[in-house]
């Protein structure tokens, strides 16, 4: 999967402190970016929870040494020796354990205080000059649309950083979970429902996520990409997407074949490519990835495949083989068939 | 079958029925045998779930592997989380619940003798029919928490889901009737001078599980009753299209599944609570603080399942509200460990393997814990549901938990129930294969959840950069599976040349340590009269047990109806997955037939 790593990873300071310890761990070298970690935040979102996590895991730490030292000090001291006199029976100690209901009592203040706060200033509603994109979640890719210009596309989400994000997301079959762990935290989104995030993204680059809730047969496989880009580069992408494709005609005679083979009647129907998928003048398909603009998106199938000729051809031969499961049924295309249709997909930009 | 008390001679003191052979261990009523079948068939079941969880670690070793398919890797997670919940932890606390509980109240056996063996076969076969489906490669595949809408019909239109729904109803049933009757048992076959506040801490904490047991079960049966008639009658309980709703069942699951958690734990909790004081020559530093806060975990349990929905999006408020309340729990848990380390201060602690073990739950519930307070918080928690942070999570509360002080119980009262002693060097070895093993496989769970993994996938990709932590996890995985074969090892070993016991070789407090071991089929040859929460350690603490009874002791024989009723209620569930009316119509007539007749046994206590 095509990974932008030109950005320098910001790795947080928590992020260092645990390769380090799997370093020592393991010995095993930990290096390279993590393109889903949770502890490298490139939104307000994300930095937000990261902050009260960061705190939360100090209290953690300190808990934890106090705890486990005293345990083992106490394992340690008071082992069975020879000669030490009969234990003394004590059944309890009024003051102490009141000290000890109580000292967890004030962590977790320091705990509930911010965790309350980071909870409704991140409640999922944002600003009124946000950029709505709508999320789709479909066994197993994602839809994006976009109200504000029309587009409707899948499995890339382009968002101009700066400007406030408002997802407003559903399912159309069973429950998924949007996540994109370096913009922030997940949010299930579900048939009948709409859940909202909202984030700024506040770094370039193409952030990585996943379904996290199971959804079936190929949940490891709902993946997705969400390229944040400046603002005159999201521009630029909104203008091409927003384009018509260029018109049969104006198609080499290669890639006119694969339009007539992507338009023609198949036995089952359901075997039409044109059924599930919709290429703005051409089909209005809605089960499966509108692919108007297919040849703009670095990745396919839920952003399992690459979207150039090989990643194309792997698809179209055996979709349930790349991604079990998959609605798209192996449709038993002819060699020629395929390449007159990859002609066309990669023809679709 | 009646039981003449003329047949009872008091020289031999021997049982009415036979007590060898296989037919009486079917047609068994005494607890002690039911609960040695709960344990050897939860045991077998954890076996099950286990190699389920090593061909899990196998598939994740290493990125983009192809060893299982997708739909058998959603099978065997499923079945892992599944099995372990209600076929392995479960009935294992029950194995103790059955053998100890009688013995530490001073009672011959359960309130209905009939009622256990009927939950035990229920129980047994509920977890065959489960695991039947294997047979047909229709396994359950949709998670141990079965969401709907993917376990609609519609989205799962395999056997798949009916085994799972309709095996979790029997399992069910079993649960309930096990619950009411050790509810029944505690409350009321308590020996004279055995008051509430000196019974052990094992058996209180047992009555709490109970409490949760037969009222957390109805709610998780009605969610299973509901997607039970979406499926086959086309209700719309959790259809959105027909103004159904999908998080009805995870309120409803959840609502179940908090306490659940409390009641895989609470019955550790007090093994762990016998165990320390035991070995460290010292009693339990505040007994009534850690009863009552195991009754309040047990009550502030129901209080905090939406912890489980933070990313459902439930709003500010009911996060807020969940979040303090998830907290809040910290309180209790936080008390029973500092009591805990504060009745090993000042002893003399002996470390046999069922301390270590008992040391070992404490020092990893600990570390469950912390991880615990990090996703109470609903921000954070945002990053953490449904990644592998959450794997490692549950893992250091039931493996590091509950297992760790099961495995201090079966150490602790193995002797008591074979009256032979496991040996120690071995039981060490299998301690620390075990200590050293579960924080290899879970504590890299941390890291890799951190950095995006997710839950539930049968493949990742190797950009991800989770590969080395994954493969650690393996290898801490087949440690574990070490730790298991060294410990039936020194299982076969103790029963064929283990040690002799004596009544009481650890020198413990309480009850059932004054009994022989094993103990006899009537346990105490006189009702004892208890005087003391320490009956062994206080001077005149009880009356005195003589080795053989003065008179004639009436033991109830055995029983054929619960075996058979159970039995009749599996064909109605074969007949559920079948489809097929005739047959589930026939066990239902079977279940009313063997049931009528079990009324009108003449069986005497």
């Amino acid at each position: 999967m095509p990974i932008d790593h030109s950005r320098k990873s910001r790795s947080s300071r928590l992020q260092r402190v645990f390769s380090g310890a799997l370093a020592g761990l393991a010995g095993a070298a930990c290096s390279g970016p993590y393109p889903q970690s949770t502890l490298d935040p490139v939104s307000e979102f994300g930095a937000a929870i990261d902050n009260l996590f960061v705190g939360i895991f100090w209290w953690a730490v300190v808990v934890f040494v106090v705890v486990e030292g005293l345990l083992l000090f106490t394992i340690i001291k008071f082992r069975a020796q020879p000669g030490r006199p009969k234990p003394k029976f004590i059944h309890g100690h009024t003051l102490l354990e009141i000290t000890w209901t109580l000292a967890p009592a004030v962590i977790l203040v320091f705990i509930a205080v911010p965790t309350i706060r980071t909870i409704f200033e991140h409640d999922g509603s944002a600003p009124d000059n946000a950029l709505v994109v709508e999320v789709v979640g479909h066994q197993w890719w994602w839809e994006y649309r976009y109200p504000e210009y029309g587009i409707v596309t899948a499995t890339e989400m382009h968002i101009p950083r700066g400007r406030p994000i408002a997802l407003e997301m559903t399912s159309a079959d069973v429950i998924h979970s949007f996540w994109i762990p370096r913009l922030g935290g997940k949010r299930d989104v579900l048939m009948g429902r709409v859940s909202r995030l909202a984030f700024t993204a506040d770094s370039t680059g193409r952030f990585l996520g996943q379904c996290a809730e199971f959804c079936g047969e190929s949940h490891a496989n709902m993946r997705t990409t969400v390229v944040v880009e400046e603002l005159a580069e999201f521009e630029a992408w909104v203008a091409g997407q927003t384009t018509t494709p260029s018109p049969i005609d104006s198609l080499s005679p290669l890639e006119r074949r694969g339009a007539e083979e992507f338009t023609r009647v198949r036995d089952p129907a359901s075997n039409s490519c044109m059924v599930c998928h919709a290429v703005a003048g051409v089909s209005f398909g809605v089960l499966g990835p509108n692919l108007t603009h297919l040849a703009s998106r670095r990745t396919i199938a839920g952003g399992i495949l690459e979207s150039g000729e090989e990643g194309l051809r792997r698809w179209l031969r055996d979709p349930p083989g790349a991604k079990p499961g998959s609605l798209m049924p192996r449709i038993d295309l002819t060699e020629e068939e395929i390449d007159a249709l990859v002609a066309y997909l990669r023809a679709l930009d | 079958m009646s039981v003449n008390s003329d047949a009872v001679s008091s020289e031999e003191h021997a049982p009415s029925v036979a007590r060898s052979g296989v037919w009486s261990w079917i047609t068994t009523t005494d607890h002690k045998r039911i609960g040695i079948l709960y344990g050897i068939s939860a045991f077998f079941f954890f076996l099950v779930g286990g190699l389920e969880a090593l061909l899990i670690r196998l598939q994740l070793a290493s990125a983009n592997n192809d060893l299982v398919s997708a739909e058998t890797f959603n099978q065997l997670f499923t079945m892992h989380g599944t099995t372990m919940v209600f076929l392995a932890i479960m009935p294992l606390s029950a194995a103790f619940f059955n053998f100890i509980i009688p013995l530490q109240i001073g009672a011959r056996d359960v309130a209905f003798p009939r009622l256990n063996a009927f939950s035990y076969w229920v129980f047994l076969l509920g977890g065959v029919f489960l695991n039947a489906s294997f047979l047909i490669g229709a396994a359950p595949n949709a998670g141990w928490f079965g969401y709907v809408n993917l376990t609609s019909r519609q989205f799962s239109p395999g056997l798949n889901i009916d085994f799972w729904v309709l095996g979790l109803l029997v399992l069910g049933v079993a649960s309930l009737a096990a619950g009411f009757n050790f509810i029944a048992t505690i409350i009321n076959m308590r020996a004279p001078g055995m008051r509430l506040m000196r019974m052990p801490v094992f058996t209180w904490m047992s009555l709490v599980t109970q409490f949760l047991v037969v009222t957390a079960f109805p709610v998780i049966t009605i969610a299973l009753v509901f997607l039970l008639f979406d499926r086959t009658f086309g209700t719309k309980f959790y259809s959105p299209a027909a103004g159904g709703d999908v998080l009805l069942w995870q309120h409803l699951f959840w609502l179940f599944g908090h306490p659940e958690v409390y009641i895989l734990v609470l019955p550790a909790m007090g093994i762990v609570s016998e165990v320390l004081p035991t070995f460290s020559k010292k009693p339990l530093f505040g007994y009534a603080v850690i009863v009552y806060s195991g009754v309040l975990i047990g009550f502030m349990g129901w209080g905090v399942w939406s912890h489980h929905m933070f990313a459902a999006g439930l709003g500010p408020i009911a996060d807020s509200v969940f979040a303090v309340s998830t907290m809040m729990i910290a309180i209790p848990t936080g008390v029973k460990i500092f009591n805990w380390i504060a009745t090993m201060w000042g002893g003399q602690i002996e470390f046999k393997t069922p301390m270590l073990f008992a040391i070992g739950f404490v020092a990893m519930f600990v570390i469950g814990g912390l991880s615990g307070v990090m996703h109470a918080s609903p921000p954070a928690d945002l990053q953490q549901t449904d990644t592998y942070f959450v794997v490692a999570h549950i893992h250091y509360v039931l493996f590091g938990g509950s297992m760790m002080g099961l495995f201090s119980g079966i150490y602790y009262w193995w002797p008591k129930v074979t009256g032979r002693l496991l040996n120690e060097t071995i039981g060490k070895w299998h301690f620390w294969l075990m200590m050293i093993g579960l924080n290899v496989a879970f504590f890299p769970m941390h890291f890799s959840g951190l950095l995006g993994m997710p839950r539930r996938v049968y493949t990742y990709p190797a950009e991800l950069g989770v590969e080395s932590y994954n493969l650690v996890s393996t290898v801490g995985s087949v440690i574990l599976a070490v730790g298991m074969l060294v410990f039936l090892y020194n299982v076969i070993r103790s029963l064929r040349r283990g040690e002799r016991a004596g009544n009481n070789p650890w020198g413990g407090a309480t009850l059932e340590w004054a009994i022989p071991s094993p103990p006899p089929p009537y346990n105490f040859s006189v009702i004892p009269e208890v005087r003391s929460r320490l009956p062994l350690w206080r001077e005149g603490g009880v009356s005195e047990i003589p080795a053989s009874p003065p008179e004639p002791i009436h033991v109830p024989g055995g029983s054929v109806w619960p075996v058979l009723t159970a039995v009749g209620i599996i064909v109605i569930a074969v007949g559920a997955v079948a489809k097929s009316v005739p047959l589930a119509i026939g066990g239902a007539v079977l279940v009313l037939f063997f049931a009528y007749r079990w009324a009108f046994e003449p069986f005497e206590m």
